[in-house]
């Protein structure tokens, strides 16, 4: 299995735990399809150095039989694939439109100024690493930023600073919602799949009210969908389609025309074109 | 705050939410007690074409996005061709706007383990992946954990509840990167490819997954299933309009007093979606809005009627999406909005298609120009025919999307353009600055 070649240039050599985690994740996926174990295990080499390094693309490589060239291009195409080493706590902020308007903005940089790093730099005591996040689809909690991607909601600079102050020394504030932290190496090891070995970390994390909002107005207001016999009969024996159905599959038909020469890809055109032809008067 | 007004209240129709009000429906026991595993049982007592034609039946149609007949979907899948069948549930969440399916999967995820068994029993699949983004991990962990409880519980495996049905499920998540929320390029990534997307056709039905028939839907799809299985088509179709049947989830964010997730019938106006939210807040007049996430193209105020349903939005100018509003106000730039967008374009197109890949790159500088005091009237021409460059020009939609805002913004706010050309509005950027550089 293990050729010389594989760990050229290499600085670390990955224990025999984490080769057999690299077995018991190819496992997940069909006999002859083992790349597709890629992803997971780029997470599992980011879950013993923090980032992954020459070595832990040559493991993935010897451990899928293909090249390292071959990891270093899919390596690099994903955002959460850290190229440098990487602090206990990567504290990202949400400057995408939504949250940027509502001060998200003013959050990453009040960080910036205060921890005197930019995107995707460490701080020198090597904890906190800070990155400007894209949409991280909490936008009813906006502006929200994530550590080591569990949310904190509804942030502001002040906050954000005190945050951070207390991961420095130590502390590990609850997030708004989702389980109580662990580092970016623990994390990176359930993103390869693996069980949260916390006991009891998967009930943490109560729902938030915005989550929440539109059941109890309905809930206040006793409104309820109308019931369901959970026994009605699932075949129709041979009955035709019904009209409205009908319709709406054909609607959804015309809506998603199949790609031609003409316009070869791409979803429900019309209205962007009528939209262009309105921007160019 | 005012209260929302009686028939507006009518419009709420909890379905696939209604189970987060109970803080444990996520264990597989609470599930179980809330009708869990019902529509499974059921499901595999008729044959799998059956179910197919309930799905159609229902008028159901793919809540990711594009509103794709679902059981037509199904029905595309060949069968007896003795190729393996996959499903595969698009959880990649990450359309700017959009943020409901993280909330199912923490709060109900037996729901979409459910749905992923009775349609993976549906088109004869022995093998599903929920492809979850990477950033989602407190989704994952709930999401991991109930699929270890359905193992257990024999609703995951071989021979499930003794039917012979065998199915495994594995949970594959994401590195960070939206384009992977395109159902081609999630293929690619699922196996272990940069998330790039691919020519269609030939279509994921009879080339998808290591080039094997291959169903991919959207989570609130999916999640779906269980409640048409066990109420009935019929019953679904009471809910939203003709062609755009059942309940929507509509995610409210931005300049309203209580933002958040509801779950209406499909055809409800932002003007109702509002009055449900408690109103703008103070001081804030709605000026502009996504109907659905930042890829469809922006409405205004003369759009507060418009019945949210894939027809009435497209008829409207725009596209229902993933039903994600977010709302701006008066207080807000839309130049500066669309501007934020297209950095996130830029940095997400996958640059395999030289239109996007070129074109974002491009438009994010003419953006920085104007918003600095230096722009000209002939950028808003380059704008324009930039987009005109990119509308279907590439494998994908991503490249698309990124056009909607550009070009409805210049068509509704051509003035805010021009008052940052013609000197009338400070510059919201400082010269040379790389705001929010990648």
């Amino acid at each position: 299995m293990s050729s010389p070649a594989a760990n050229e240039g290499s600085t670390v050599q990955f224990s025999q735990e984490i080769r057999e985690r690299a077995q018991e994740i190819i496992a997940r996926y069909p006999a002859d399809r083992s790349r597709s174990a890629l992803l997971p295990l780029l997470h599992l080499v980011q879950s013993e150095e923090g980032y992954v390094s020459p070595a832990g693309v040559a493991f993935c490589a010897e451990m899928l039989g293909i090249t390292k060239a071959q990891v270093g291009a899919v390596a690099t195409f994903y955002t959460m694939y850290k190229r440098r080493p990487t602090g206990d706590w990567l504290v990202s902020v949400c400057t995408n439109t939504l949250c940027n308007v509502l001060g998200g903005q003013e959050v990453y940089d009040a960080l910036v100024e205060h921890l005197g790093v930019g995107h995707e730099e460490t701080t020198d005591d090597g904890k906190i690493t800070l990155e400007h996040a894209e949409c991280l689809a909490a936008c009813d909690y906006g502006p929200v930023m994530t550590v080591n991607y569990e949310y904190f909601d509804k942030t502001d600079p002040q906050q954000a600073l005190a945050l951070v102050e207390k991961l420095r020394a130590g502390e590990r504030p609850m997030p708004s919602r989702g389980a109580r932290l662990c580092t970016l190496k623990e994390m990176s090891l359930q993103l390869a799949g693996y069980a949260d070995p916390r006991e009891g970390a998967v009930a943490e994390g109560p729902a938030g009210e915005s989550t929440l909002r539109g059941l109890r107005l309905a809930e206040q207001h006793g409104i309820a969908v109308p019931g369901y016999d959970p026994a009605t009969p699932i075949s129709r024996d041979d009955q035709p389609m019904p009209a409205d159905a009908k319709a709406a599959e054909a609607a959804g038909v015309a809506a998603n025309k199949p790609a031609s020469d003409a316009k070869p890809a791409g979803d429900a055109k019309e209205p962007l074109e009528r939209n262009l032809k309105g921007a160019e008067q | 705050m005012t209260t929302p007004r009686r028939e507006t209240l009518e419009k709420l129709t909890p379905v696939l939410t209604k189970r987060w009000l109970s803080p444990d429906a996520w264990r597989i026991e609470v599930y179980e007690q809330l009708d869990g595993y019902a529509a499974l049982r059921k499901a595999l007592a008729v044959h799998p074409d059956d179910l197919i034609q309930l799905v159609k039946d229902s008028g159901l149609r793919g809540r990711g996005g594009a509103g794709f007949p679902t059981g037509l979907k199904w029905g595309f899948i060949p069968q007896n061709d003795g190729k393996p069948h996959y499903l595969v549930v698009n959880a990649d969440e990450g359309e700017p706007g959009t943020c409901k399916d993280l909330p199912l999967m923490m709060y109900d995820p037996h729901s979409l383990i459910e749905g992923v068994i009775i349609a993976s029993y549906a088109i004869r699949a022995n093998r599903a992946y929920i492809y979850i983004r990477g950033e989602a991990v407190h989704a994952a962990r709930r999401l991991r954990n109930a699929i270890d409880e359905a193992y257990k519980a024999g609703y995951l495996g071989s021979n499930i509840l003794g039917t012979g049905f065998d199915l495994d499920l594995v949970v594959h998540s994401g590195a960070g990167a939206y384009i992977c929320g395109e159902e081609t390029a999630l293929l690619d990534s699922l196996e272990g490819f940069r998330g790039q997307p691919r020519l269609r056709p030939p279509f994921p039905a009879t080339h998808g997954l290591y080039s094997c028939p291959t169903v991919v839907n959207n989570v609130g799809t999916i999640a779906s299933v269980p409640y048409i299985v066990l109420g009935g088509a019929d019953w679904w179709k009471s809910m939203g309009t003709e062609k755009s049947s059942g309940p929507m989830i509509y995610s409210l964010s931005g300049r309203v007093v209580n933002p958040g997730q509801y779950e209406c019938s499909m055809g409800i106006t932002l003007r109702e979606l509002i009055e449900l939210a408690g109103g703008m807040q103070p001081g804030h007049n709605l000026k502009f809005w996504t109907p659905g996430g930042s890829s469809t193209p922006l409405l205004t105020a003369d759009h507060l009627d418009v019945p949210l349903d894939f027809e009435s939005v497209a008829a409207a100018g725009s596209i229902l999406g993933t039903t994600a509003t977010q709302i701006f106000s008066d207080q807000d730039c839309p130049v500066y909005a669309t501007y934020r967008w297209m950095e996130f374009y830029h940095h997400e197109s996958c640059g395999k298609c030289t239109p996007c890949r070129e074109g974002n790159y491009w438009m994010v500088r003419i953006y920085r120009r104007i918003l600095s005091g230096q722009g000209t009237h002939e950028d808003l021409d380059t704008l324009v025919d930039t987009c005109d460059n990119i509308l279907g020009r590439a494998f994908c939609g991503l490249g698309d999307g990124a056009t909607s805002s550009v070009t409805s913004s210049i068509q509704y706010f051509k003035q805010d353009y021009l008052d940052y050309i013609e000197g009338r509005t400070p510059p919201k950027l400082p010269a040379e600055q790389p705001v929010g550089a990648h």
